[in-house]
């Protein structure tokens, strides 16, 4: 279940950012460590929101840290 | 002369409708080969006039993927010609402080694409879904802000805006910063890529596009009886500027000297030129004033000239009677089209290159030239470009708004 959300957060992170699927792993920041800025996170939940049908809020968008929050978040929210 | 006043040409970039580089660019004109094609989509069936220019090399596929769609291809066009020109200058190896480097990039439209294209997802999917990206990739100052990026330029990053003249402008804005001494090295040029309904629609109302859509390669007609209107273009061209001395210091290659540049606006209608070219030749004049030349140096002119009834009468006139009846006419237009806001950059590198090459390209389409006076008195090169003793040229640009630019260039 979460390795298919990893998946699906890997191939929206290459489409967005240029991220390597290999590099998209739960412990990774998204700012510190994949060099995703403001703008594409929002990008980013955009994809999330079309891919998985879950809506990130912007205030829950700022706690979001690495790909494992937003497996998390994913996860949790699922309908 | 002060140093400051020696200010010369090291690097020129472009991405054109002929080719996606300077070279072949060149190459294709000097052969006389068209960029001018008929669109075969079907939204153009009502359209009147369904002739473009589109890009020889898709900018896209020359730019990181991720970094591409974050780019207006507006912006991609820039980049991809800005490139070329600092590269080729070897100023990013001078050893320069980011801090002494500018750029000015013009853009007549903006980010157009990225406009119509938002809106229709905004339209048809709402606010939600509009891109982050939006509002980067359609401001008139987004060529110039990803060219600044591009090269890592921290002294200033200037657009200039006025319509067709922009990218001419942004080449006397980047004269004036290093006379002023606000910069070492300036990146400058302009861009444009606005192929789409409504801006063909928009030109199209005015009466301004050529209609002659079965003869794609024969539309854009600079002086000739039948022209009609020009034909809608999109690229990019860039110079690298900087002082001569500082220049030979470092072994550079200098294509040109840019020795002066004039600005006038004409105060008589927002889009129409006026008749005699009054504002155009002044802008002539004083570019030649500021160079410190006479008229009978200059030997060729590369003219603004668009493939308008009414445009390319009014230039002849102002070019006749600010510099004569014995320089070297051409109108490059006839096979590139139009580049509006990428035009004067474009054919600032065209001019450049004559006068490196000892050359003139020809006006192609010139079968039967305009029964105007100042036309019948002009030497415009037709058929096959020209051998030339060249040391001093001119580039005129002009805008809707009134906008006039000259820039004189001399031999290195």
């Amino acid at each position: 279940m979460s390795e298919d959300i990893q998946a699906g957060l890997a191939e929206i992170l290459e489409e967005v950012a240029g991220v390597a699927p290999a590099d998209a792993t739960p412990e990774k920041s998204f700012t510190e460590d994949l060099d995703v800025d403001s703008l594409s996170m929002v990008e980013i939940a955009t994809e999330v929101e079309n891919k998985f049908g879950v809506a990130i809020p912007d205030d829950e968008l700022a706690n979001i840290k690495t790909v494992g929050d937003a497996i998390t978040y994913i996860t949790a929210n699922r309908g | 002369m002060s140093t400051n006043d020696d200010v010369v040409v090291t690097g020129l970039g472009a991405t054109t409708p002929l080719g996606g580089d300077v070279p072949s660019t060149w190459e294709a004109l000097l052969a006389g080969r068209s960029g001018v094609r008929r669109i075969t989509d079907d939204w153009i069936t009502e359209f009147p006039a369904q002739l473009v220019a589109t890009l020889a090399e898709d900018p896209a596929e020359k730019i990181d993927r991720v970094r591409a769609r974050r780019l207006d291809r507006s912006q991609q066009v820039a980049v991809v010609a800005a490139e070329e020109a600092w590269r080729t200058s070897g100023a990013a190896d001078s050893g320069v402080d980011p801090e002494r480097i500018a750029v000015v990039f013009g853009t007549g439209i903006g980010g157009a694409l990225t406009l119509l294209g938002q809106d229709d997802v905004l339209e048809q999917k709402g606010p939600k879904r509009v891109s982050p990206f939006t509002i980067p990739m359609l401001m008139p100052n987004g060529p110039a802000a990803a060219v600044g990026l591009a090269i890592g330029a921290k002294a200033g990053v200037h657009a200039p805006v006025s319509a067709c003249a922009s990218g001419a402008e942004a080449i006397r804005w980047g004269l004036d910063l290093i006379r002023f001494n606000r910069a070492d090295i300036v990146l400058v040029g302009g861009a444009e890529a606005c192929v789409h309904p409504l801006p063909m629609a928009g030109f199209a109302a005015m009466r301004a596009m050529s209609t002659r859509n079965d003869e794609p390669e024969r539309a854009s007609r600079p002086f000739d009886k039948g022209r009609d209107g020009f034909v809608l273009a999109e690229g990019a061209a860039a110079l690298v500027l900087e002082r001569g001395d500082a220049a030979r210091a470092r072994g550079a290659t200098i294509h040109a000297r840019l020795a002066g540049a004039g600005a006038t606006a004409d105060g008589y209608d927002l889009v129409a030129p006026h008749p005699e070219g009054e504002g155009a030749g002044r802008a002539i004049t004083a570019a030649l004033r500021d160079a410190g030349i006479s008229a009978t140096d200059v030997g060729h002119v590369n003219a603004h000239a668009t493939s308008t009834p009414v445009g390319d009468t009014a230039e002849a006139a102002a070019i006749r009677s600010s510099i004569g009846e014995h320089v070297l006419v051409t109108a490059t237009k006839s096979l590139t089209g139009h580049l509006l806001g990428a035009a004067g950059a474009l054919e600032s590198v065209f001019t450049i290159l004559a006068l490196r090459d000892q050359i003139v390209p020809a006006t192609a389409n010139l079968d039967d030239p305009d029964d105007d006076a100042a036309v019948q008195a002009l030497d415009i090169v037709r058929r096959e470009p020209r051998k030339a003793q060249l040391t001093a040229a001119v580039n005129d640009s002009f805008g809707f708004g009134g906008h006039n630019i000259a820039l004189v260039f001399t031999t290195a």
